[in-house]
């Protein structure tokens, strides 16, 4: 067997052993996955009306659901990643991680396992995202072409978060700090296009929520799927995306290759 | 970085009998400012039973760690298996199978979930891995609890598990880390079975422990570990001449017998409240049997008797001048003399 394949039959192997944790509790499985719907409730029936009105007229003349399905689809990424940072920092603490080790396997594929069950984990948790929004009166007006470039999109960042948090996780030395490392993508997107279009900020917060990895990506999902100009924000997510993955890889695959600590 | 020494040339000797399953020469390795392992020396037959034995923070669990690919060594030259550590880990870990001292299976899975993990990871096809799953949750006493999640199982089945896992992909060595420790007497004994019976199919054990009799029960060769330093190599037997003399315990049912004996006795110490009299014994049939016949001699019945052969611990105090590894409350028998 090529290195290659042995790597995608232990990815697949590890991927099955996540998905049997997942499992294991579904409970929590499935409250991490509601939580960005919540947050769309949230957004949309409590503070959606003052935000639309201060905002006058929603850009691009739709209304505030228009507006915000996209930021919280962003959202969903963010969250997620938070849990899987804490679920990979209490599964390294675990005997079996140190036994993968001893075993003739591809290093990197308890790694991988994990990025993909979590991404997959996200996918759902964005589709109920999507149902909801639609029943809440989110008019989306892409052609399928556009929905598969949007979805595209948001797997991209999905797995840019997921590698970046698997760092965090493989960082910190508790589940405690492993969860306050990934805070940051979680509430990254509040300070971003999400909510409010960045023109309505103070100079230097405009400043950050326009030059933040989170701003681009929302941009490019709001006007793949609600018709918004892209311009150049299209390229720009793409290469955050690109970037986040590359480093988060190297940097996972870096830290899950130390010497076990003492 | 491991090989400041050249490797043994055993690889290209092909008139070797056998060649060692553990090669080891020169291994050292410190944590910042602390040295863990002082230059130790390993030659592990293969097929036989090579017991680590060490008190608490002695260094075994690194040398298994360093063995098992996983933690480098500052230096030395290590060969597993016919691999080198250094170049090959990746053939090494092809061949071993770890059992570590602390439990490394998956909690959050059922037995039979973490066994076919195991198969799947050998890359074993569906079938061949259901099939040894099955078999070593027949053979391991786990059949039952095959369905039960790991973290509900017992201190022993769980190292039964545990153990199970490292089968599943036919390792030729295999490193077991303390693997009784915490264990009730119960369970220590399942494990030692299943350990006898790893050997009887040619399997090499690399055992660490730190109870005497452990290693004395299960071992072909023991070395003990000191602060980083091996301070002795041998066979059980071997260690127990390094120190002189046991004891024969008679027990008397007065006080006057107890008195009379000890005055024909001489040199022998004895205790008036237990009515036994402890005589410095060298192992000879002969010096039991002149015991017997001065007793004899001056008509003082004797209740009973016992020989105390030297045990490991006696070894331990006299190699390292400290006392045994502090005891284990599951361990309150460990420490005894050795009644035969």
């Amino acid at each position: 067997m090529s290195a290659l394949s042995l790597a995608a039959r232990d990815s697949a192997t590890m991927l099955r052993r996540d998905a049997l944790h997942a499992l294991r509790f579904p409970m929590m499985t499935i409250s991490g996955m509601l939580l960005p719907v919540l947050l769309l409730l949230l957004f949309a029936g409590v503070f959606g009306h003052a935000l639309a009105a201060s905002l006058g007229a929603a850009p691009g003349g739709t209304t505030y659901i228009d507006y915000l399905a996209p930021g919280i689809l962003v959202m969903t990424a963010g969250f997620a990643a938070e849990a899987t940072a804490v679920n990979v920092n209490t599964d390294a603490g675990e005997g079996i991680i140190a036994r993968f080790r001893t075993m003739a396997i591809s290093r990197a594929s308890v790694l991988t396992g994990q990025v993909a069950g979590s991404t997959i984990r996200t996918v759902i948790s964005a589709v109920l995202v999507v149902g909801i929004a639609l029943l809440l009166g989110f008019r989306p007006t892409a052609s399928p072409v556009e929905w598969i470039a949007a979805a595209g999109v948001f797997a991209m960042l999905t797995v840019a978060l997921t590698w970046l948090t698997v760092s965090f996780g493989l960082l910190a030395k508790t589940p405690g700090g492993a969860n306050s490392l990934a805070l940051l993508p979680a509430f990254l997107p509040f300070v971003s296009s999400a909510f409010i279009p960045t023109g309505s900020m103070p100079a230097g917060v405009r400043w950050f929520a326009e030059n933040e990895p989170f701003t681009p990506v929302i941009n490019t999902l709001r006007g793949l799927l609600t018709g918004t100009p892209i311009g150049h924000d299209a390229v720009l997510a793409v290469l955050w995306c690109a970037v986040l993955t590359l480093a988060g890889y190297l940097w996972a695959r870096r830290l899950y290759n130390r010497p076990p600590a003492r | 970085m491991m090989n400041l020494k050249a490797p043994p040339p055993g690889g290209k000797l092909t008139t070797r009998p056998a060649q060692p399953a553990i090669a080891a020469t020169g291994l050292r390795k410190s944590f910042g400012d602390h040295l863990v392992l002082d230059g130790i020396d390993l030659d592990v037959t293969e097929g036989t039973v090579y017991a680590l034995l060490g008190p608490n923070g002695s260094g075994k669990t690194t040398t298994v760690q360093i063995l098992s690919t996983l933690l480098p060594a500052d230096a030395g030259a290590v060969r597993v298996a016919g691999h080198d550590l250094g170049t090959e880990p990746a053939l090494i870990r092809a061949a071993i199978g770890v059992t570590g001292q602390f439990s490394a299976v998956d909690n959050l899975l059922t037995g039979q979930e973490n066994l076919i993990l195991m198969a799947d990871l050998y890359h074993l096809d569906r079938a061949e891995g259901r099939r040894r799953a099955a078999g070593l949750l027949d053979r391991f006493d786990l059949a039952d609890a095959a369905g039960k999640m790991a973290a509900t199982y017992s201190g022993g089945m769980r190292r039964r598990l545990d153990l199970a896992m490292t089968l599943v992909g036919q390792p030729r060595i295999i490193f077991l880390d303390e693997p009784t420790t915490g264990l009730d007497p119960r369970s220590r004994r399942t494990m030692w079975e299943i350990i006898r019976g790893l050997v009887a199919d040619g399997v090499t054990i690399f055992l660490t422990t730190q109870y005497l009799d452990e290693a004395d029960q299960l071992a072909d060769r023991i070395a003990v570990l000191d602060h980083g330093r091996l301070v002795a190599v041998g066979t059980p037997g071997e260690l127990k001449r390094l120190i002189p003399g046991g004891h024969i315990q008679v027990q008397f049912s007065d006080a006057a017998g107890l008195t009379a004996a000890a005055r024909t006795l001489g040199q022998a110490a004895p205790d008036a409240d237990a009515l036994t009299l402890q005589v410095p014994y060298d192992g000879s049939v002969g010096s039991l049997k002149a015991l017997l016949d001065r007793l004899d001699g001056q008509a003082i019945p004797a209740g009973g008797l016992s020989v105390h052969t030297p045990d490991l611990d006696d070894v331990f105090f006299a190699l390292t001048g400290q006392p045994r590894p502090e005891p284990d409350p599951t361990q309150t028998r460990a420490g005894q003399d050795n009644p035969r």
